[in-house]
């Protein structure tokens, strides 16, 4: 699904920041990608992302080499991963039901198509009541579920989570890594950045573990 | 994905406040200067309907002198010693009667050619004692018909007559008509121009400020095509709004413009208005051209947001 054979990074003229990742994300697989912070694991997803491109290495999306992609091609294949982002980046002017629909709305599809889908997920989160309120008025944990809704509402191939469970209280933060688990289980690989011990130790699954710009897969 | 679990909150009681069909607009309007570039367009489009309605003015006046002046034509006869003045204009104006496509021919007398140079000698003069040229004036019916080379041999036989079909001045009036004409398609062009370049800056500067937006929707799997159709949207809505208050302005100036004009009939004004433009009053093309290029405007105003946006996603790789 996400292959890396060598990738480096390197910001400018500067030192490589990451070096030498090679690892693979199978199909229906769930890992946790773990480091102190600063190690570079939003860095690592924003590669899977392809929101930055290596300075050398192959990183293989999906069967496809994304050094051969346009940028059109890789939209489409952005479509096949949900990301939960570390600052959640909700758009503030929409509601929160628009910004769980948005993967969808993008897509062309038509909203009635998907809105007892995105209502269903709302509730399921806790949303249920929030649901035409702006982001601006919900709280860091709500807008932490919100963005959770949005990466999953299209049931993405690949889930990319940076930090999912940093605002949220542990009861809230065990149902959602319950989440990410049925997703797992029902075939989305998922990869889990966090470097919260106590989340890791409720799941036995794979940990890639990050310092010093290497990575350690550890199965 | 099974999602069994019990509501932590009841459900909503409303509908989706989506309003219209396509839901909340993805950019958001307070980012995208939409009042002062309304007003920008509103003056472009209101600049251009001028040029436009001024070209078509300009055109009908000179059609309308152009069929008026070139549908008479005149025999001037200097007097000349020797001969006797009133049997050459009978001769020329039975050589007139006797061409077909002719009609009305008249001779002025020689009270009414003195009255000709009153404009530019005064009155109470004595031109009796002066050589003044008479007229045999006459229309023509049938331009088709009218053999003006036949007419001008045939008068070879009176000396000191001449034939002037006013093409000369018909062609300077017609350089002239098209000169303006030219001039006023170039303002057109120049007005309209400098609004697609307003349009650029506006939607580069909108697409600054709604730079975490756009990424958001590249990372949601939005195409550049689905954002460049977001703004493209919103600056048709401008470009129709602007283009309809330039558009109409522009008319409502023309409607006063006629009706001031109208009211100035018979005074000194109005005659050098009516002698210069006709009526004074833009016909329905002039209006539909006014429309035409309200429409326009909006086009041009989403055209160009788009091909900007485009230009720009493309920069940002």
């Amino acid at each position: 699904m996400v292959r890396f054979e060598n990738v480096g990074l390197r910001y400018g003229m500067g030192p490589e920041i990451l070096r030498d990742l090679s690892f693979d994300v199978p199909p229906h697989s769930l890992q946790f990608l773990t480091g102190p912070s600063g190690a570079g694991k939003t860095t690592l997803l924003k590669l899977i992302l392809q929101t930055l491109k290596p300075t050398r290495g192959l990183i293989t999306l999906f069967g496809h080499d994304t050094a051969t992609l346009d940028k059109d091609a890789i939209t489409r294949l952005r479509r096949r991963i949900g990301v939960v982002f570390q600052d959640f980046r909700l758009l503030d002017h929409l509601t929160t039901y628009e910004n769980v629909a948005l993967p969808l709305r993008v897509q062309g599809k038509a909203e009635a198509s998907y809105r007892p889908e995105v209502i269903e997920l709302l509730k399921w989160v806790g949303l249920g009541d929030k649901m035409h309120v702006p982001p601006a008025i919900l709280s860091g944990g709500e807008k932490q579920r919100a963005a959770i809704a949005r990466a999953t509402i299209s049931r993405p191939e690949l889930l990319l989570a940076d930090e999912p469970t940093g605002n949220v209280d542990p009861t809230l933060a065990r149902r959602l890594l319950r989440l990410f688990v049925e997703m797992n289980r029902s075939g989305t690989s998922v990869v889990l950045a966090t470097h919260d011990l106590a989340l890791m130790d409720q799941v036995d699954a794979r940990r890639m573990v990050l310092a010093e710009g290497q990575l350690h897969v550890y199965d | 994905m099974s999602m069994t679990e019990p509501a932590p909150a009841p459900a909503p009681t409303r509908r989706f406040g989506l309003g219209a069909a396509r839901g909340t607009a993805l950019l958001p309007e307070s980012s995208l200067a939409g009042r002062a570039l309304v007003i920008v367009i509103a003056i472009m489009a209101f600049l251009a309907s001028l040029a436009a309605g001024a070209v078509e003015l300009v055109a009908e006046a000179s059609n309308d002198w152009t069929a008026s002046v070139s549908r008479e034509m005149t025999i001037q006869i200097r007097p000349r010693a020797g001969r006797d003045i009133e049997a050459d204009l009978r001769r020329a104006s039975d050589i007139a009667r006797r061409a077909p496509g002719i009609t009305d021919v008249r001779i002025y007398t020689r009270k009414e050619a003195e009255s000709l140079l009153e404009p530019w000698l005064g009155t109470g003069l004595q031109l009796g004692d002066l050589p003044v040229p008479r007229l045999v004036v006459f229309k023509v019916s049938d331009p088709a018909a009218v053999d003006v080379a036949k007419i001008r041999t045939e008068l070879g036989a009176i000396p000191a007559a001449s034939l002037d079909d006013h093409r000369v001045w018909l062609a300077r009036l017609a350089a002239m008509a098209n000169t303006l004409v030219l001039i006023g398609l170039v303002v057109l062009v120049l007005v309209l121009t400098a609004m697609a370049l307003a349009i650029a800056f506006a939607t580069r500067g909108a697409m600054a400020g709604n730079r975490e937006i756009i990424d958001v929707l590249h990372l949601v799997g939005a195409e550049d095509r689905f954002i460049a159709r977001e703004f493209q949207r919103h600056f048709l809505r401008l470009g129709l709004r602007g283009g309809a208050i330039g558009g109409g302005l522009a008319i409502a100036a023309f409607l006063i413009a006629g009706l001031l004009a109208a009211r100035l009939i018979a005074t000194p004004g109005g005659d050098q208005i009516e002698a210069l433009f006709g009526a004074f009053a833009l016909r329905w093309p002039g209006y539909l051209a006014i429309i035409a290029i309200a429409g326009l405007v909006a086009l041009i105003t989403a055209v160009v947001s788009r091909t900007t946006v485009f230009r720009n996603l493309r920069g940002l790789d």
